[in-house]
């Protein structure tokens, strides 16, 4: 039996073309037998939000701040040529054509072949986002959780 | 006796045919040989990689017009 590798990959980018990226790569790494992390931190967190508004108690700021982020994988923009959201949805029939994955798909994936999706709590407090609002597969953790996974891994990505 | 597993991955793009392989692969017995065909061309490079890390053989790889045909004996 070989030594059990490990991918662990920061989502800071909350762009759609950018956390493809990062799944795409995570899903790989899962087939390649890795043991793989993602930590969402700042705006890689929106990808983990469920789709429908989620009652909570928040700060007229958080509640702003909860209104102007995508809500979901599917509502994020592309890091360029976004066009007011056009570019999203180009994108997204191009991938349909070329049968590739959409990003809540690779999410799923990603979950089913049991990629650890981990929320930065310090940076859900600053975006005012609860645990109500992200997926239920999410873990919680901080800092050290990460380091934790990434200092004995061999492949580390910042996305 | 080796059996033989045919997984089809035509049409799918990356990274699917790695992943339908490796669970493909999860349900084989060491020697057993696992039959994949794909129409990504990043597949072929993929797949080849994928098999060396997995410590599996590729015993015979064709491609007939746009479908790449893989044998993967599981190490």
């Amino acid at each position: 039996m070989t030594e059990q590798k490990k991918t662990t990959i920061v989502l800071f980018s909350g762009d759609y073309d950018k956390a493809m990226a990062a799944y795409i790569i995570a899903n790989g790494a899962a087939a390649y037998d890795h043991e793989v992390t993602i930590f969402h931190t700042f705006w890689g967190l929106n990808a983990l939000r469920k789709d429908e508004p989620i009652k909570s108690n928040k700060s007229f700021i958080e509640k702003a701040f909860g209104k102007m982020m995508p809500r979901g994988a599917d509502k994020m923009g592309l890091s360029q040529m976004n066009f007011a959201g056009m570019g999203p949805k180009m994108i997204k029939q191009v991938m349909k054509k070329h049968n590739a994955m959409t990003l809540p798909q690779l999410i799923d994936m990603a979950i089913e072949q049991d990629v650890k999706l981990i929320a930065c709590t310090m940076t859900m407090d600053l975006l005012g986002l609860g645990q109500s609002e992200l997926l239920e597969e999410v873990e919680y953790g901080g800092v050290a959780a990460y380091l934790g996974e990434a200092q004995d891994g061999h492949v580390n990505l910042f996305i | 006796m080796t059996s033989t597993t045919f997984l089809d991955a035509k049409g799918l793009a990356c990274p699917m045919p790695i992943v339908r392989a490796r669970k493909a692969m999860k349900d084989l017995q060491a020697g057993d040989i696992l039959e994949i065909h794909t129409t990504d061309k990043g597949s072929v490079a993929d797949l080849t990689a994928w098999a060396a890390s997995g410590n599996h053989q590729i015993t015979d790889q064709q491609q007939e017009s746009d479908v790449f045909k893989f044998w993967i004996q599981k190490g």
